[in-house]
Order: C-alpha cells, then sequence, then structure tokens
C-alpha cells in the first residue's frame, strides 16, 4: 500500500469515525440519564438527510408532520390535566416550525436555512419519542427498555420509508472547498466534519460542567434517586438527554448525508457503529466512546479496502471481546431488581 | 398442566394435525406450517427469556445455521433432508455452545448487546460467505419428502410442535427448570442452593438454540429457499416481539406470540400498503407499536390473561425421601473462624475474628450498624473471599470455595431482603432447596426418566414445608405470601439442603410478634436436633431471648464473646451500643 491510498484511508476513517463520536456521545447521555439505549438514533441520522434533501426538492417533508403528530397528542394530553402553559412548546412553537418549513419547502431556502430546520424537525422528535415510548414504562427493565427501543426503531423505518420512500439521497456538502496537504488533497467536508465535532464536543463540555441544566442532568445520571430527592425532575431530565441525543443524531446526518447516500434504513447501521463506540466507552466513559469511535471509523475505512465485505463483520464482532472485557472488568451486577 | 386437561389438549393438537392436510388449503397450510415453525424457535426463545432470565436478540442466526447446513447438504451434497436435520442441530448447538462459553462470561445489559453484535456479524457472514449465493440466497432445496403437500408438511411440523412442547413443559416441572427459574430470578440464591449458574446458563442457551435449529432445518425444507434475510437482526427481534406479545413466563405464551405474528402479518401485508398507499413492510410498523403498547400497559403479554398460572399435580402420595446426612453429635464444632480479615480498600471491615459455631448451638452475630456483622456473613456463606485468615466448615477449609462449593459441604442460608421465586409455588420454592440432593439433568428431565427421584424431592420439600407450619399453602404462589411467611419458605428451602449448619440474615426483621415467637420456637427445634445455627440479627429481644451464645462486634472487630446475660453487662458492649457508660 502506498503512502497516498493509507492517507486517503486515514482521513475517511478519521471522517466517519468523528461522525460516529457525535453519535456515541449522544448515546452514553440519553444511556446515563435514562438507562435506555437509544438504538433508533440511527434512524434520526436518516431523518435529518431524508428531511433536508425533501426541503431542498420543494417537498414538504413528512417528518414535520410527525412532529405536529406528537406535538398535538402531548398538547391535548398536557390540556388534560390542565396545564396550560404546554400551548408554547407544543401548540405555537411546532406552528411556527410548520410554517417556516412550508414555505422554506415551497418558495426555496439558502441551504443553512433548510439545514437548520432539518435540525430542529429532528431535534424535537427527540423528546417527544421519549415521552411516549419511554415515559410510561416507569421503572421497567433495562431488557423492556431495549426491546421497546428496537420497537421504535421500527416504527421510525415504516415511517420513514412512508413519507421519504426507499430512495437515498445525497445533500450538499458544506463546503466544496478542497486543500493539497502533501500527496493528498485534504476535503473541506473532512475538515468541517472534524471542526464540527470538535465543537460539539467542547460545547456539550461546557454545557455539563459550567451550566445548571448540565450540572442537574450529570446529577440525574449518576444518582437517579438523589436527583429527583434535589428536586430534580425527573421526566424532563429524560426528555433534555433524549434531546441532546437527537441534536447529535441530526448533526451527524448534516454531516454525512453529503459523503454516504442515506435512505430510510441505512441510517439504522450508522447508529449501531455509533452504539458499538458507545459500548466501547463501557456505555460510561466519553472519552473512551470517543477513542472507540475513531477506531471503528479507522477499522471500518481500512477493512473496507482490504476485505470491504467483510467489513460490517469485522466491526460488529470487535463487540464480543469489548464486552467480555467489560464484564471481566465490572464483575457481576446481575441480580433482578 | 394439571391431570385431566393434558390427554384433552393433547388428543386435541393430535386430531388438529392429522386433520390438517384434508381440511386445509394450499394456503392456509402454508400459514400454519408457519405459524408452527415460529412456535418452535419462540418455544427455545421463552425458554432462554421468559425461564432463565437471558435475553437473546440473535435468535434467528441459529434458525440460519441450520438451514444453511441441511440446504446445503441437501442440494449440493444429495443428502436426503433427514441427514441434515443432526447436522444442522450439531453445528447449530456447537456454535451456540462456543458462544455460550464467550457471552456466559458476559454480565447483566452487556449480554443482550452482545447478542446483537453476533446476530449482525452471522447475518453479514451468511452474505458473503463463499458457495451461499450472497445475499440473494439459493433456492432448489428439496423438500422433506418427495412429492409432499402443504397439508402433510403442516401436520408434520405440527407434531414436531407438540414433540417440542413436551419436553419443554417436562422439562420446567422438573428440578432443572425450577433451577432455570432461580437463575432469572436472582443469581446470588441459585448459588447459594448449590447451583452451577454459569453453567445452568450455557445449557439453556444451548437448548433455546437447538430448538431454533430444528425450526430452521423445517423452514429450509418447508420454504425450499435460503437467504440471510429471514435470519437476521431484524427476523431475531421479531422472535422476541413473538414472545413479548405471547408471554415469555409460559410456554404458550410462545405458540400464541408465533399465530399472533405470522397470522397478523399474512392480513396485514395485503392490507396495509393498499390502506397506505405505497408498499413496505409496514406490518412490522404496527407490531412494533403493539410491543411498544403492551410493554407499557400489560409487560406480561396474553398468555397470562388466558390461562391461570398452571400448578403442577401434587406427586401421588410418594413417601420416599432422599438419603439424609448424620447429624453431627451435639456439640461437634461445625464452623470455626480463625483471624479472619477483610480489608476494602483502606477499610478493614473484619479484623482477626474468630467465631465458632457448635453442633446444637444457636450463635447471634450483633453489633450496632457498621460493625462488620454482614461481612463476616458473606465471607462464611462465600460471597466474600477473605484476604487472611481461616474459616473451616467440619474441619474442611471453605474460604475461596465460592457460595455453590460451601452450599455442598452442607451450609443453608438465608437472605436479608427475602430472595423467592414470587410466582413458583411454595412447595416449588421450598423444592429448589433440594437441588443438590437430586441429580437428574435437563435431558432425563425432559424425557420424564426422572420422575421417581423429582418424586423424592417434592416429598422431601412437603415434609420442610410441613415442619415450619407451611403445609397449607403448598400451592399458593410464594410472592402472595405475607412476608414473615416468606422467611418461613426461605427456612424451609434452605431445611431442604440437609444443612449441618444454618446462618440466618436478620430473620426477625419485619416480623410481628407472634411470628417471631413461632421463629423462635422453630430454631430452637431445629437446634435440639442437633443443628448449628448462626444468626445475625438486630432485634435484640429476639437475640438475648433464643441465643446460646452472643458474639458481638464493633468497628470490623470481636469485642465480646459470651452468654447473652454475661454480654448485656459487659461495659464494652454497653459503650458501642450506648456510646459511652450510660
Amino acid at each position: 500500500m502506498d503512502q497516498t491510498i493509507l492517507l486517503a484511508l486515514l482521513q475517511d476513517g478519521l471522517t466517519t469515525g468523528a461522525i460516529y463520536v457525535l453519535l456515541a456521545v449522544g448515546l452514553l447521555i440519553a444511556f446515563s440519564v435514562t438507562r435506555v439505549i437509544f438504538i433508533p438514533q440511527g434512524d434520526l441520522v436518516s431523518f435529518t438527510a431524508l428531511t433536508l434533501a425533501s426541503v431542498i426538492a420543494h417537498r414538504v417533508p413528512g417528518t414535520i408532520w410527525l412532529l405536529d403528530a406528537l406535538c398535538a397528542a402531548a398538547l391535548v394530553l398536557s390540556l388534560i390535566r390542565g396545564r396550560w402553559r404546554a400551548v408554547v412548546p407544543y401548540g405555537v412553537a411546532p406552528a411556527l416550525l410548520t410554517l417556516a418549513t412550508c414555505a422554506a419547502a415551497r418558495y426555496g431556502a439558502p441551504t443553512p436555512v433548510s439545514m437548520l430546520l432539518a435540525l430542529t424537525i429532528v431535534t424535537a422528535l427527540g423528546p417527544l419519542l421519549y415521552r411516549f415510548a419511554y415515559e410510561p414504562l416507569g421503572e421497567a427493565s433495562m431488557l423492556a427498555l431495549l426491546i421497546v427501543s428496537m420497537a421504535l426503531h421500527f416504527v421510525l423505518i415504516g415511517i420513514a420509508l412512508y413519507s421519504f420512500g426507499a430512495e437515498g439521497v445525497s445533500t450538499p456538502a458544506l463546503t466544496e472547498a478542497s486543500f493539497d496537504a502533501g500527496p493528498i488533497a485534504v476535503s473541506g467536508q473532512s475538515l468541517s466534519v472534524g471542526l464540527v465535532c470538535l465543537v460539539m464536543v467542547a460545547a456539550l463540555r461546557w454545557f455539563f460542567v459550567r451550566t445548571l441544566y448540565g450540572k442537574a442532568l450529570r446529577a440525574a445520571a449518576s444518582d437517579r434517586l438523589g436527583a429527583r430527592l434535589i428536586g430534580v425532575d425527573h421526566a424532563l431530565s429524560g426528555r433534555a438527554a433524549f434531546a441532546l441525543a437527537s441534536f447529535a443524531a441530526a448533526v451527524s446526518g448534516v454531516l454525512i448525508a453529503p459523503i454516504t447516500p442515506l435512505s430510510y434504513d441505512t441510517g439504522f447501521e450508522i447508529g449501531l457503529k455509533g452504539f458499538v463506540a458507545a459500548v466501547i466507552g463501557g456505555l460510561a466513559s466519553y472519552p473512551l466512546a470517543a477513542a472507540g469511535a475513531l477506531i471503528v471509523g479507522l477499522l471500518e475505512s481500512f477493512s473496507g479496502f482490504w476485505a470491504s465485505e467483510y467489513r460490517n463483520i469485522i466491526v460488529f464482532s470487535l463487540l464480543i471481546p469489548v464486552l467480555i472485557w467489560l464484564s471481566l472488568a465490572r464483575g457481576d451486577t446481575e441480580d433482578r431488581a | 398442566m394439571t391431570g385431566v386437561r393434558t390427554p384433552v389438549f393433547t388428543a386435541l393438537a393430535l386430531i388438529l394435525c392429522a386433520a390438517a392436510p384434508f381440511v386445509l388449503t394450499e394456503y392456509q397450510a402454508t400459514l400454519a406450517g408457519f405459524v408452527g415453525i415460529a412456535a418452535i424457535a419462540a418455544l427455545g426463545l421463552v425458554l432462554l427469556t421468559g425461564i432463565s432470565g437471558q435475553t437473546s436478540f440473535g435468535h434467528a442466526t441459529f434458525l440460519g445455521l441450520a438451514a444453511y447446513t441441511t440446504a446445503c447438504m441437501s442440494r449440493y451434497g444429495g443428502w436426503p433432508p433427514l441427514a441434515g436435520l443432526p447436522a444442522g442441530l450439531a453445528i447449530t448447538g456447537g456454535t451456540a455452545y462456543l458462544l455460550g462459553l464467550i457471552t456466559s462470561r458476559i454480565s447483566g445489559h452487556y449480554l443482550p448487546l452482545a447478542t446483537i453484535a453476533w446476530c449482525a456479524s452471522f447475518f453479514y457472514l451468511f452474505g458473503v460467505f463463499p458457495g451461499l449465493g450472497g445475499f440473494n440466497g439459493f433456492g432448489e432445496i428439496p423438500p422433506l419428502f418427495p412429492g409432499i403437500t402443504r397439508g402433510t408438511a403442516a401436520a408434520l411440523i405440527g407434531l414436531v410442535l407438540i414433540a417440542a412442547w413436551f419436553l419443554c413443559a417436562n422439562l420446567l416441572s422438573s428440578r432443572t427448570g425450577r433451577a432455570m427459574r432461580a437463575l432469572a430470578q436472582s443469581r446470588i440464591m441459585a448459588e447459594s442452593l448449590g447451583i452451577d449458574t454459569a453453567k445452568l446458563a450455557r445449557a439453556s442457551f444451548v437448548l433455546a438454540a437447538l430448538l431454533a435449529g430444528v425450526a430452521g432445518w423445517l423452514f429450509a425444507h418447508v420454504q425450499r429457499y435460503v437467504s440471510p434475510a429471514p435470519f437476521g437482526l431484524s427476523a431475531s427481534i421479531e422472535y422476541v416481539f413473538m414472545v413479548v406479545i405471547g408471554g415469555a413466563s409460559q410456554l404458550p405464551g410462545a405458540i400464541i406470540g408465533a399465530a399472533v405474528v405470522v397470522l397478523l402479518r399474512d392480513q396485514l401485508t395485503e392490507m396495509l400498503p393498499r390502506l397506505l398507499g405505497s408498499s413496505g413492510n409496514f406490518e412490522t410498523v404496527v407490531f412494533s407499536l403493539a410491543v411498544i403498547l403492551l410493554l407499557q400497559y400489560a409487560p406480561r403479554g396474553i398468555a397470562p390473561a388466558l390461562f391461570r398460572r398452571l400448578n403442577r399435580p401434587t406427586p401421588d402420595g410418594s413417601t420416599r425421601t432422599l438419603p439424609c446426612r448424620r447429624m453431627s453429635t451435639q456439640g461437634t464444632l461445625i464452623l470455626d473462624t480463625t483471624a479472619v480479615e477483610k480489608r476494602f480498600g483502606g477499610l478493614i471491615a473484619a479484623r482477626a475474628i474468630d467465631l465458632s459455631v457448635h453442633a446444637g448451638e444457636i450463635v447471634a452475630l450483633i453489633g450496632p450498624n457498621g460493625a462488620g456483622k454482614s461481612t463476616m456473613f458473606n465471607l462464611i456463606s462465600g460471597a466474600l473471599t477473605p484476604n487472611t485468615g481461616s474459616i473451616r466448615l467440619l474441619d474442611h477449609p471453605i474460604h475461596g470455595r465460592g457460595a455453590r462449593g460451601i452450599a455442598r459441604q452442607g451450609l443453608a442460608r438465608t437472605f436479608q431482603h427475602v430472595k423467592l421465586l414470587p410466582e413458583a409455588s411454595v412447595l416449588d420454592n421450598i423444592a429448589l432447596g433440594a437441588h443438590l440432593r437430586g441429580r437428574a439433568g435437563m435431558l432425563r428431565s425432559m424425557l420424564r426418566l426422572d420422575r421417581a427421584e423429582e418424586a423424592a424431592l417434592l416429598h422431601t420439600a412437603r415434609i420442610q414445608a410441613e415442619r415450619v407450619g407451611l403445609g397449607d399453602v403448598l400451592d399458593e404462589p410464594a410472592g402472595s405470601l405475607p412476608l414473615g411467611r416468606q422467611r418461613l419458605v426461605e427456612i424451609a428451602r434452605g431445611l431442604c439442603l440437609d444443612p449441618c449448619i444454618f446462618l440466618l440474615d436478620e430473620p426477625a426483621a419485619g416480623l410481628r410478634l407472634q411470628e417471631k415467637q413461632a421463629l423462635a420456637n422453630l430454631l430452637r427445634t431445629l437446634r435440639d436436633q442437633g443443628m448449628a445455627i448462626l444468626l445475625v440479627e438486630h432485634d435484640m429481644d429476639f437475640v438475648m431471648d433464643l441465643a446460646d451464645r452472643v458474639t458481638v462486634m464493633d468497628f470490623g472487630e470481636k469485642i465480646a464473646d459470651g452468654r447473652p446475660d454475661q454480654v448485656q453487662d459487659d461495659p464494652i458492649v454497653r459503650e458501642a451500643y450506648l456510646g459511652g457508660v450510660a
């Protein structure tokens, strides 16, 4: 293998790895606060790409109607319980967003505006999915939560297929620029992916370390009961964690769709890679998960070069030794509560 | 399933199978066949998930292994389909055993994640492995028999399902079946009764895979076409859905779940796309929504709503009992710890503890909170290993032997927070304690070769139940009893172990006065029969009234040891409890 190929593979691997970092971090946030392994996160990656492509192609994306339906249901439930203030988040806000999306689809909008719309729609879906799929489960076992995650994944790809069809889409790159760096050309997209990833991680770190909400979320993650006792709203912290996770998914969707075409069901596979990375981090450590994500990205890129058919086998088999190591390191935590 | 109903159900099922070739249309027979195949696979998943508490999101992989094996053998090797069954089962069972070796090291919520990982790996492997036809698969696989009709195939599948059902039902009402349920409830409890949980978990895993293998073999020769799709992650999850919808904790759940999913899918596949004006797997969306709602509002599935928990027949007045150990003569040294020390990092939870219990003696271990009582209890029962010092039971060193080995040496224990199978009957719970005194394994239980031994186990359990005063509630679910009687179930379960020493962790906590008196009387009787008893207890009236000797611990050290009245007058003890001379 010559140096050019090596560097190109390295660039590819690090780029996709950076996207997996975002997904892994999102999964970790959702898991640590709610114990939910948010498998459908990958489907939200597809949702974002499909929504964005749809707006750009002057079609109103189906995801906005899904958001409206969920908001309407939440609004009705809130009003029944006499919470009139819910009108703003569940009534006014989605109405405005719907108007903006329809206008953008109808009259066209600059790409950054379309991206912002797609990001907002998908991010808003996260807490609503948590509200309707997971919250009613209460203190159910991890297993029940995991099965619900799987079921939700099927529901989401069904919705994606129904509203967007089976075709894959590509979206415009953030930048078309390209730089010569010695033997290879570094694409602007790769650089911006890395940059966005760094900014996101730094912003999340700031959020968790510096802000009151971030601290409350960390409290909820480290001791659910304790956090509840000092007044951290349990449902609210779960929804906030899901908002962050779906935001990470949405950003990943915007970043990855220019590189790999996405269709209604391919996001899941991307999500699984982020999940592999999160597991490498023991579902607990952010730095380890980030390192895991970069390893998965590199492994995928290099194995894709040598044994492309076995690429996924290699990535998924990586989990088994990791899981064994984790189990041995942690000892048994087994008794059913 | 109880007495009269089993033959009726069996006859009904057999008649249905016999009638299938004549009554069903070709299409209906095909559907019935797929229900049967799915039900056989789901039975395996019920055993694995609902009964022994492990989860697999990779069940379809095992169908795939058997299906591809038999498909290759019969299509390319010219073997008859029947030869593909043992070969397929060998490969499935072997793979499951290897995966089980690996995954049984994986604990808690990592296990389902691992199954997801290898299911995804195998899916791609089926797709890229040379000669397996890629992701499109290959066809022209010979049918089960030349010229077999759809109806006959459905009848055959039905017969296989009935056979599988009986094997599973036999297993569940046996020593191994009880142990599997204990595995799901609490591994610590299971190990304390001498159950090898890792081995049992592996065995259930292999058994579930073998059932899936049978289903996969049938699938290949009925569908006559194999491709990776029916054996991937989505298919695996569909089996999980079946079990959730049907009800994971009972065998009927497998059949109900399989029937609901397969038949509904058949209806929905046609109806939904027409309704929505678009094509796609929308039936999966419906199932998924159903599963989410079920888990939210009826997490136990359909079966429990239809079937009352099926009580086992109480065995026919067999009075054969199990051989018992010879009780040591009063005063023999049973348990003896010398200079036991346990450190957690810098904290010394137990320092140089000497403790002894003799046959026919009740020793109470007391002390303020944080004194190290629980640590000592865990060291003796094998939950912890001491850093230094020795613990001997009947002059055999037991430290580091693990809870299972110590149970084998004749130590029974109860738990501070009662650990029972709440849904199993009181008798079943108690019989669990006799696990080490039986030998029948999975295979013998499935073939009902264990009946004589099983009758003896249950008879022993009944004797112990009556001994502690639970004779009137043998068939009640243990979880429905008040706490005091649940503690008695634990004690009877421990007695079934035929122990020489009994460790009781706060047995009087949460009991009413009369219950305490009854418990104290029971323990005195046991003592008088020559048992050594060690109890950790906070209730001083209970302890001082009952114990022959009291050992007091404080800050990890033994500060007093003697008759209750001696200890009560000891100034050091008073200081430890009252924080200075009162």
